[in-house]
């Protein structure tokens, strides 16, 4: 029984399909879990190993080296607000400082709500509009501590929600076509095509 | 005065509304070079690219043409686009994805039929969620198009594109580590030798890592021709190339300028560009090329933007990144924010890199919020030469990639260039600044 | 790699000759200079994290900083271990080190032998510089059933998470975190239970894995070590074994090339307190028990007597049976035996009371004498062979070292591994081909492979087979068969008639014969079984019972008589049956050191040392005779083997000239040519091949960064040994041969099945972790001993409607029972596999009640038990 729902199961048996090794569908199948679940379930976490011919522990330790990836439940709007370089010369730690205060949570922690998980994060390549804030790693551009309340009013009001899906970074990611040659094909194309070169490099000698 | 009647060369539709559609790609002039690649030989393409002297824009700034040259033969080799833009304050590639996506798929096709690699892959920063989607439907529409898939526009080139997304991790951003991402592992740089890309990469197959913006060069390389493209700049330093400016400028963002006409006075005060700083004040330092570069004070504001004009003054260009700080920065809560960066971001592997970058950033947390003592300075430089003898730049290395011999290089620029600043928060016993 | 002209790289000045890409710290190393390292290990891949071993390189941009540990040499190549630049990137990479590292070495169970410590004390300033907190974690986390581990004394040098995946295959522990926060994790829901875990607490460098088992029980300098050899199964690793005081206290893996390369499973090396832990156990019948005196059965109980009364006893029941014909006494067993011991018994009752009915093998083994037959194949020819065939059992759970040899030629070599599956196997997800076999099967598989067409009814494609044949090439040249004794449900002569078959259309294709048995190859090469002799030689008239015909025969009424050499016979049948039946008919003498069922049935019990007890040589499945050697003193009155068999022929009249250990070794050598004194006095190889007497392997020099732990000994063997063989008798060798194919009789004929559509094939497996005496034994174990269940293919189960975890009543041998059934679609449609030696959820062995005559092949019935 797949813990995945039947589309994203899917999806990910697709996603899985793309590569010439399964394993490399990692990334992509745990934002699927978290798509789904919120953060990466032991249920989750089961089947992506199992997609990807690995280990559970091995996709655990692989999940926890990448900062998007959550061990444990977070709330439904992760906040993450960058304090790095072009931030901190513009006001990213007074940022951070406002949204704990504003969401009533510690750095790390959830609101008491359980609707916000307040992040300080690295640069977030965005640094003209600093102090950068994401939401579910959608930009909001609130610079102000003013537009940052107004923001959080917004989201709890549920009328953002069209532009800030919760979790899921590649919830509107859809690959549509693909190759319609295999693989095999292209790589006699290639040969084919790389022996014309040799004779031209030959010719031209 | 900075010279701007250069061509944008892959900012050129960021203005314009609906860029990233394929609609508009196709209206200003889209997806013409690649039918024009597609009718000239593979190897004239690259030595197009070759002649335009095209430098790596990732940060290394090494010759494009030359790197694709170097790609050992093989059945199987595969070429992977670095859109993972996380060096801190540079955010050039983001406006490329979220601005143009077409320009970048269409350079990535290019590329792949110079090449003749039999698959890419896109790999973009988990963050940007809507460059994923905006690259995505771009690939998307390409196939729909002709532009992507089986005999592009009737031809015997074949080529199918994967957009992969990362998950937050600065050091995929090196291109060993992005392979191992890619190939859904941890990220943890790979040896060299043997490993480089170019000769064993992704799948232990030959591998072309170039970076986004390096991509999106190659629509207008093709269109124009190399001669052209080197005809913008100065000796090595050719083309255009996007800046981002951050930090206390009045008018932060990304400009494409041309190479070495311009320096970084014409950057930061040019009014159509930085506008100068706000309030008028001072500049207290220029972060040129990333955080991993040496600091510049304001006497070399007139250094021309070039790759080996900066070299020669002893920093780098590298993601062509400037970040100003001016009088009221401190310089030792700046270098301990940048310190605890890469502390955070170290993969873990090298315990130089691992170990050093926690404790130097424990050392500069305690200088900045207190209990800093006068002899953490000279352990400071002693722990930062344990990382990368000698603390000469280029830097010398002991760790398996260049994170680690990053690290020292604003705590040493700190230390040399504004040392009373040091001595300041010890006497003061934290921040004087709060 | 020695085909290729060598080169020049200079260290330090000295110029030393290398192997093109070999490794620098290995050439260093031989130039005298030794590299400080971690993460290196050289049984696997280099990573190059600790940075440890950065050295000076010349190169064209100068002197620059480069680890040796993964860096090529190449002609020319200059180095400089000792300058101030190297001495100051070393010290620093080790000041990093230490910064998170705990000071808890005095309460550390590495300190003493830690190379952190030891490195630190020459590359370290003793005076630290870090002044803020450390790194704090929850001490200790479980990350398997054995294994302990500190996360704070981790240096993450990625030893352990590279053993698991790389060497092991089993990624159950792995990195988890980023930077200075990057820790070794299991996963919450599946514990590093490999049967290799062990390892990983062997190899680290620090204090950071313990063994539950070895933690805080003594510290390293009160540990006393001798080198032996892992008599647990027959792949024959080298250990170091070491006790504190008269309590064993630790095994470890020695770094033998041709054998283990320094691993062993956990049950060779956590099953020693089955030896020495249970002081408080007297009960003859339990398995944690040790016989520390002689026991005669008075009244019906075993009760202790004298040494004399005991013998006596014996020789009084067998001199009643060898009265009436020599056909009335044989014996079982002897794979517990060193190769002294097994030649001393062989001697007493093939010599002294005149029987050919002496079997080392339980009915579970292969025709010695066909064994003997082939060309045969060392375990590091198997390793190096281009092309490896397995018929055999899941080689994780019979010879687990041997696994990991085959695991790396075919992962890290890339050579070919062509399996017959017979069940589920730790080998399928390698093997290039699995060809499915059912039981009773095996020989028409082979005989498709050397040429003859497809027999119908075998579930193998016809491009497999093709893909196959082509692999194994016109001669088998290049190719190793791995073959023994995969399904015990199963006669033996379906397997031999398959080695047969492969073995003449193969003519330049090897054999391993993998018997698992400890020493059951030493105990065969010594003449334990009908119709062999001493020194790998068959008589010219075989005639004698094997096991199953003794217990055929003490049924009958035929044998009134049985020598048990080693306690557990219903521990080691599968008709559990029939031999309480035989043993209750006959009189039995037993000679063991463990307690065990079996011994309900005994009539006189002779204590003998075990393993650790006890100085000797054994031989491994490869035919590599080694030492092992005593640690403890036995307990009790416990004798050596060869001393209560020389008793005991004193007894029944004879004197066996037979006076010390090392008088049987050099008898064993003068008299047959089989390698013994001269391996027990040996301390520069890893053992001698009886084919190959003179192709001993060198002893790899001891790095103690690799393997902590091991001390250095001067000697491996027992030294120079000064007996005397004085007369012999040499009776015994006179007419005898050594074994060839055309000579081995043609072994039974095999008969076709009778099998109906309704029934499935019993395959009955053998399992590291069953009920045998060690695991019984060991308290450290005992928890870990596999259940049985019955595993069917889905599809055999989805016809009855049931599914993993429900019970299906099974019928064979007109006997039902109520098991639990497991979908496993590793198990070839039509079989239904069971564990050897393992009980249910209900305690049943399922096998004994399904199983209860050795036939062709066994048919069980499944129904639903609605
Ligand atoms: C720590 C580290 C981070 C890097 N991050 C990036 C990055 O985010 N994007 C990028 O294009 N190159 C990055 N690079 C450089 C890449 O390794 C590589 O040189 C580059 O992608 C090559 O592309 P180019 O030749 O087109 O510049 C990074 C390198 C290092 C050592
Ligand atoms: S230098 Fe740092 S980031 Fe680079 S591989 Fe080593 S530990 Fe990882
Ligand atoms: S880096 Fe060479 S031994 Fe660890």
């Amino acid at each position: 029984m797949s813990h995945l729902r039947t589309e994203l199961r899917q999806r990910a048996e697709e996603l899985v399909g793309l590569y010439p090794q399964r394993r490399s569908a990692m990334l992509p199948l745990l934002h699927l879990v978290q798509e789904q679940d919120g953060y990466l379930t032991p249920e989750g976490i089961t089947e992506v190993a199992e997609l990807t011919g690995t280990t559970e522990a091995d996709v655990r330790g692989t999940a926890s080296f990448y900062d998007m990836f959550h061990l444990e439940p977070v709330g439904r709007y992760v906040v993450g607000v960058c304090t790095n370089i072009a931030c901190l010369l513009r006001g990213g730690e007074e940022m951070l400082a406002h949204a704990s205060a504003t969401l009533g949570c510690a750095v790390g922690g959830t609101s008491p709500d359980g609707l916000f998980t307040l992040e300080e994060t690295e640069c977030l390549a965005d640094c003209d509009r600093a102090p950068v804030v994401q939401v579910n790693h959608r930009y909001v551009r609130t610079t102000t501590p003013e537009l940052f309340d107004a923001l959080v009013e917004d989201l709890r009001a549920g009328r953002r929600d069209h532009e800030i899906p919760p979790h899921g970074t590649l919830i509107r990611v859809r690959r549509a076509g693909g190759l319609h040659a295999d693989h095999e094909e292209i790589v006699a194309q290639r040969a084919s095509s790389r022996a014309a070169r040799d004779e031209r490099a030959k010719e031209s000698q | 005065m900075a010279s701007l009647d250069t061509p944008r060369i892959v900012s050129s539709r960021w203005s314009l509304p609906d860029s990233h559609t394929l609609s508009r790609y196709l209206d200003s002039g889209g997806y013409v070079a690649l039918r024009k690649a597609l009718t000239m030989f593979p190897e004239a393409v690259a030595a197009e690219v070759d002649a335009a002297s095209l430098l790596g824009r990732g940060g290394a700034g090494f010759p494009a043409g030359r790197k694709w040259s170097m790609l050992r033969r093989s059945a199987i080799s595969y070429l992977v686009v670095n859109g993972d833009e996380s060096e801190p304050a540079t955010f050039k590639d983001h406006y490329l994805v979220e601005h143009d996506p077409h320009q970048l798929v269409e350079g990535v096709i290019i590329a792949a039929y110079a090449l003749q690699v039999s698959q890419a892959f896109i790999f973009l920063r988990g963050e940007f969620a809507l460059g994923l989607e905006r690259v995505q439907q771009a690939v998307n529409d390409a196939y729909e198009y002709g532009a992507l898939g089986s005999t592009i526009f009737g031809s015997s080139f074949s080529l199918d594109i994967v957009v992969h997304p990362g998950a937050g991790a600065y050091i995929c951003g090196e291109e060993t580590a992005l392979i191992e991402a890619l190939e859904g592992k941890r990220g943890f740089p790979r040896i060299k030798p043997p490993f480089f890309p170019a000769a064993v990469g992704l799948y232990g197959e030959p591998t072309v890592v170039n970076n986004v913006e390096t991509m999106s060069n190659l629509p207008w390389i093709v269109n124009n021709g190399g001669a052209a493209f080197a005809a913008l700049g100065e000796g090595r330093s050719t083309g255009t190339r996007l800046f981002a400016l951050a930090g206390r400028v009045r008018n932060p963002g990304v400009y494409e300028i041309e190479m070495v006409k311009n320096t970084f006075r014409d950057l930061i005060y040019d009014p159509r560009l930085g506008g100068g700083i706000i309030d008028d004040r001072a500049i207290k330092a220029i972060i040129p090329g990333g955080v991993s570069a040496p600091w510049f004070t304001p006497d070399l504001l007139d250094v021309p933007l070039g790759q080996d004009e900066v070299a020669a003054k002893g920093s780098m260009l590298g993601s062509g990144s400037i970040v100003v700080l001016d009088d009221t920065s401190c310089v030792v809560r700046a270098t301990w924010r940048i310190v605890k960066f890469f502390s955070r971001e170290s993969c873990g592997q090298c315990t130089p890199c691992r170990e050093g970058s926690g404790w130097l950033e424990r050392i500069m947390y305690r200088l900045e919020h207190g209990g800093g003592r006068a002899e953490d300075l000279d352990l400071l430089l002693d722990l930062s030469d344990n990382i990368a003898p000698g603390l000469t730049w280029p830097p010398q290395q002991t760790t398996i990639c260049v994170l680690g011999p990053s690290i020292p290089s604003s705590i040493h620029s700190a230390i040399t260039l504004f040392r009373d600043d040091f001595v300041a928060h010890v006497e003061h016993g934290s921040c004087p600044h709060v | 790699m020695s085909d290729q002209t060598p080169i020049t790289v200079t260290v330090n000045g000295r110029s030393v000759e290398a192997q093109p890409g070999e490794l620098l710290i290995e050439v260093a190393e031989r130039a005298g200079t030794y590299v400080p390292r971690f993460c290196y290990h050289p049984r696997m891949e280099p990573v190059g994290v600790c940075r440890m071993c950065l050295v000076e390189v010349d190169g064209p941009r100068g002197a620059t900083l480069q680890p040796a540990c993964y860096l090529h040499v190449n002609d020319g190549m200059s180095v400089t271990t000792d300058s101030e630049k190297v001495k100051k990137a070393q010290d620093g990479v080790m000041e990093f080190l230490l910064a998170n590292h705990p000071l808890d070495c005095p309460v550390c169970d590495k300190g003493g032998e830690c190379p952190l410590q030891d490195q630190s004390l020459a590359h370290g300033s003793g005076e630290t510089r870090f002044v803020e907190e450390k790194r704090h974690f929850i001490k200790p986390i479980e990350v398997g059933a054995l294994v302990l581990l500190d996360r704070e004394r981790c240096i993450q040098c990625s030893r352990c998470t590279r053993f698991a995946a790389e060497v092991a295959g089993e990624a159950d522990i792995a990195f988890a975190g980023r930077g200075d926060l990057i820790e070794v994790a299991p996963s919450p829901t599946r514990p590093f239970d490999s049967v290799f875990s062990g390892n990983t607490v062997q190899i680290c460098p620090v204090g950071a894995l313990t063994a539950k088992p070895y933690r805080f029980t003594a510290r390293p300098w009160d540990l006393d070590q001798v080198e032996s050899t892992c008599t647990t199964c027959a792949v024959g690793c080298r250990i170091a074994v070491q006790s504190s005081g008269n309590r064993l206290t630790r095994v470890l893996g020695l770094d033998s090339d041709p054998v283990n390369h320094g691993w062993l499973c956990d049950k060779g090396r956590f099953t020693l307190d089955s030896v020495d832990a249970h002081e408080d156990d007297t009960d003859p019948l339990s398995s944690a028990s040790r016989i520390t005196e002689p026991l005669v059965r008075r009244d019906g109980v075993l009760v202790p007597v004298s040494w004399s009364e005991a013998l006596e006893r014996a020789a009084t029941l067998l001199r009643a049976a060898s009265d009436e014909s020599p056909e009335a006494v044989g014996a079982i067993g002897g794979a517990a035996l060193t190769n002294e011991g097994a030649y001393a018994w062989e001697r007493v009752l093939r010599g002294v009371l005149g029987t050919e009915n002496l079997d080392a093998q339980f009915g579970d083994g292969l025709d010695p004498a066909l064994l003997q037959a082939l060309a045969p194949a060392t375990i590091d020819d198997a390793a190096a062979a281009p092309v490896v065939v397995t018929l055999t059992g899941d080689l994780r759970e019979e010879l687990p070292v041997l696994f990991l040899r085959l695991r790396e030629a075919v992962v890290r070599h890339g050579h070919d591994l062509i399996e017959f599956g017979f069940g589920a196997s730790a080998l399928r997800s390698l093997a290039h081909w699995s060809l499915p076999v059912r039981p009773g099967e095996a020989h028409l598989v082979a005989a498709a492979l050397a040429g003859e067409s497809l027999a119908p009814g075998l579930i193998i494609t016809d491009s497999d087979l093709r893909a196959v044949r082509e692999r194994l090439g016109e001669t088998g040249d290049g190719v190793v068969f791995v073959v023994g004794r995969p399904n015990l449900a199963e006669g033996a002569e379906v397997m031999e008639r398959a080695i047969r078959l492969l073995a003449e259309r193969f003519p330049a294709a090897r054999f391993l014969p993998v018997l698992r048995r400890a020493n059951v190859r030493g105990a065969l090469d010594m003449g334990l079984a009908p119709g062999l002799r001493p020194g790998r030689s068959v008589a010219p008239s075989p005639a004698g019972r094997d096991t199953l015909a003794q217990i055929e025969a003490m049924v009958e009424g035929r044998q009134r008589a049985v020598v048990l050499l080693g306690g557990s016979l219903l521990g080691n049948v599968i008709d559990v049956e029939r031999a309480r039946e035989a043993l209750a008919s006959a009189d039995v003498i037993a000679v063991t050191g463990h307690g065990d069922p079996t011994l309900a049935y005994a009539d006189v019990v002779l204590p003998v040392a075990v393993a650790h007890e006890r100085n000797g040589t054994v031989t491994n499945v490869e035919g590599r005779v080694s030492a092992v050697s005593a640690k403890l003193v036995a307990p009790g009155s416990a004798w050596s083997d060869v001393a209560v068999a020389v008793e005991l022929a004193e007894q029944l009249g004879t004197t066996l000239p037979l006076t010390s250990l090392d008088v049987v070794a050099k008898m064993i050598e003068e008299t047959t040519g089989y390698p013994a004194l001269s391996v027990l006095s040996d301390d520069t190889t890893d053992g001698v091949l009886v084919n190959d007497p003179q192709g001993a392997t060198l002893r790899r020099p001891l790095d103690p960064m690799a393997f902590p732990g091991i001390r250095g000994v001067d000697h491996v063997g027992l030294g120079e040994l000064s007996g005397r063989t004085g007369a012999l008798e040499l009776d015994h060798v006179g007419a005898t041969s050594p074994a060839t194919l055309d000579r081995v009789v043609a072994g039974r004929e095999v008969a076709s099945i009778a099998a109906d559509a309704y029934s499935l094939r019993l395959h009955a497996s053998r399992r590291l972790y069953d009920r045998g005496v060690a695991m019984m034994g060991s308290p450290a174990l005992a928890e870990l001993i596999a259940m049985t269940r019955l595993h069917v293919h889905h599809a055999d189960l989805d016809r009855l409607g049931v599914g993993t975890g429900d019970h299906v009543r099974v019928t064979g041998s007109g006997v039902s029972v109520d098991v639990s059934v497991v979908a496993d679609d590793d198990v070839p449609r039509g079989v239904a596999e069971v564990f050897v030696n393992t009980v249910d959820d209900d305690g049943q062995n399922v096998l004994a009640a399904l199983v209860s005559r050795p036939e062709l092949v066994s048919l069980v019935r499944l129904e639903t038990t609605r």
